[in-house]
């Protein structure tokens, strides 16, 4: 299975970039080590948003709700139940998925803008909830102090916890995109039509890739909750969502690891300059313009475009 | 195998099928033609499920079809290819077909093995087949147009149908290109023994490989008949081919 899709080139630079990141706290302050780590949480995240918006060509406007969804189902399980850790952290990322279920079930039936509009309102609904009822989610001010394990608590081993369960879910996302599932899902992207014509039921196609995006951005919740110990709805916060496509624009959305790429400027760009400036969506709006003029295809899209020349002529053509 | 009567749609007003009937048996190639904007396209749009009919009967090996979804139609046997180049652009040649072979096989949900193990010979061979076998990497968004057309063929072929739906298979295709499909859509009715049902402006095509011709215009079918038949019916000569008759 995997040796059908990595090459041994390949292989090799995983394990190398892997290395490197496992030996990064030997080296890095507590603050670098923080910051890789979110920079690792919020690639998975773009990187499952992708799933969808590149590869399956949906217009997930509001995928920011599942990512919350997943970090509040993590955070209430671990305060307000006496449920083992382990289950609560595997049950979280399926309440994601459900709600990616339950949402898809009704946006589904609309294409394009509307479904991403119809997503907007319906993940609105859902950041009201948490955003309001202070009883249960602690309304705007959210959940501190949240009782990570202790096994976790540490930042070194959040990063590390972070790092594994990262690599494994890109692993598997790869895996998707390149099974039958996943081409039929890029089938679908390129033409929905077609695809009803050879036999494809494309709603239940769509709801599949609605709940397998759902479960991924519900993991990177929670890891999000073991790096830093709280929840606030602003993680189910439209903009964030926004943010999220800029990071999949930004890195290049028809590559894989694209969206991880772009989650790590945005994301470094962020913290430093925002320790100059509030203003720090200033330089994000002029990284964007630069983006739209001189790298349609995002970073490593330009960059793999440059390595190969051919398949860039593939790409530019729509 | 294909029994089609009193089919009716119209959009806000204006009725492009009204009241046509086809039948096409097991093993025939039958051509439909008419002017532009006499339904035709419309006609096979109703057959294959893209559009529902306001009224009439659709029936495929007994089975009534008419409204039912597209991707339940084409796993009863019926694929189509399209006027207008509609293939997924940013797949590779190979891809396109393979999508079509999961999509039959009922392999579309498996989600942890690589796409590029599964279906290749079977791929492979449709490729090879209708002559695209050395152009399988390609992204097809950059093949000529004429290739663009065959692969249109090489998908539907991809669901391995009963009945082969053709909307204008040499539209815009040169002429030895035409010659080479015409080859081609012979050798699936020989070989394969598919039956094949399409529309097509080019007449020399149409009367050198269609055992029967229904004639549509305004949505209504005026004749269906053998090729001589239709060549000299009155009616069809008025109504379309002016004075003359084709070819």
């Amino acid at each position: 299975m995997i040796r059908a899709l990595f090459s041994g080139k390949l292989l090799l630079v995983a394990a190398v970039v892997l290395a490197v990141l496992a030996a990064a706290p030997l080296m890095l302050s507590r603050f670098y080590v923080y910051l890789m780590a979110l920079i690792l949480v919020t690639g998975l995240l773009a990187t499952s948003l992708n799933l969808v918006l590149g590869f399956g060509g949906m217009y997930q406007f509001h995928h920011a709700v599942f990512y919350g969804f997943g970090a509040y189902a993590l955070t209430l399980m671990l305060t307000k139940t006496g449920m083992p850790a382990a289950a609560a952290y595997l049950l979280a990322p399926c309440c994601s998925a459900v709600l990616g279920l339950v949402i898809g079930l009704i946006t589904v039936r609309l294409t394009k803008l509307y479904f991403g509009m119809l997503q907007i309102s319906l993940g609105s609904l859902v950041w009201a909830l948490a955003y309001r009822w202070y009883s249960f989610t602690g309304g705007d001010d959210g959940i501190h102090g949240i009782p990570i394990p202790d096994l976790l608590y540490a930042s070194t081993s959040a990063y590390y916890f972070s790092l594994i369960v990262v690599a494994a879910s890109l692993l598997l996302m790869y895996l998707i995109v390149n099974s039958p599932f996943g081409r039929i899902f890029q089938g679908i992207r390129d033409n929905p039509e077609r695809c009803r014509a050879v036999g494809v039921d494309v709603v239940r196609h769509q709801l599949a890739g609605q709940a397998i995006a759902g479960f991924f951005a519900g993991v990177a919740g929670t890891l999000f909750v073991t790096v830093e110990g709280s929840v606030f709805p602003e993680l189910m916060f439209w903009t964030l969502s926004l943010e999220l496509i800029i990071m999949c624009l930004l890195g290049g959305w028809f590559v894989f690891l694209g969206p991880m790429l772009g989650a790590a400027i945005i994301v470094t760009l962020r913290t430093f300059v925002g320790i100059y400036t509030e203003y720090w969506t200033l330089v994000l709006g002029v990284v964007l313009m630069l983006l739209i003029f001189f790298l349609p295809e995002g970073v490593l899209g330009f960059a793999l475009g440059k390595a190969r020349p051919a398949a860039a002529e593939a790409v530019g053509e729509k | 195998m294909l029994r089609v009567e009193a089919l009716r749609k119209s959009f806000e007003g204006f009725v492009a099928v009204n009241g046509a009937r086809l039948a096409v048996d097991e093993g025939e190639v039958v051509a439909v033609i008419g002017p532009n904007g006499a339904g035709k396209t419309t006609l096979f749009h109703l057959i294959t499920g893209q559009l529902p009919p306001d009224s009439g009967s659709i029936r495929f090996r007994e089975t009534e079809i008419a409204g039912v979804a597209p991707h339940k139609i084409c796993r009863m046997g019926v694929a189509r290819s399209y006027q207008v180049v509609n293939i997924f652009s940013r797949l590779s040649v190979f891809d396109n077909v393979q999508v079509a072979v999961l999509a039959r096989r009922g392999k579309t949900f498996n989600l942890l093995r690589p796409a590029r193990t599964m279906a290749v010979s079977e791929t492979r061979q449709i490729l090879k087949s209708v002559g695209l076998g050395d152009k399988a990497d390609r992204v097809c968004g950059l093949l000529s147009h004429g290739d663009q057309k065959v692969l249109e063929i090489a998908i539907a072929l991809g669901s391995r149908p009963e009945l082969l739906i053709l909307d204008e298979p040499t539209a815009g295709m040169s002429p030895e290109e035409t010659a080479q499909t015409l080859r081609l859509m012979k050798r699936l009715v020989a070989e394969f023994g598919l039956t094949i049902l399409f529309c097509e402006h080019d007449m020399g095509m149409v009367f050198s490989i269609a055992n029967r011709i229904m004639v549509m215009q305004q949505g209504q079918t005026i004749a269906e008949d053998a090729p001589e038949a239709v060549r000299s019916n009155p009616r069809v000569q008025e109504a379309y081919l002016g004075e003359t008759a084709p070819c």
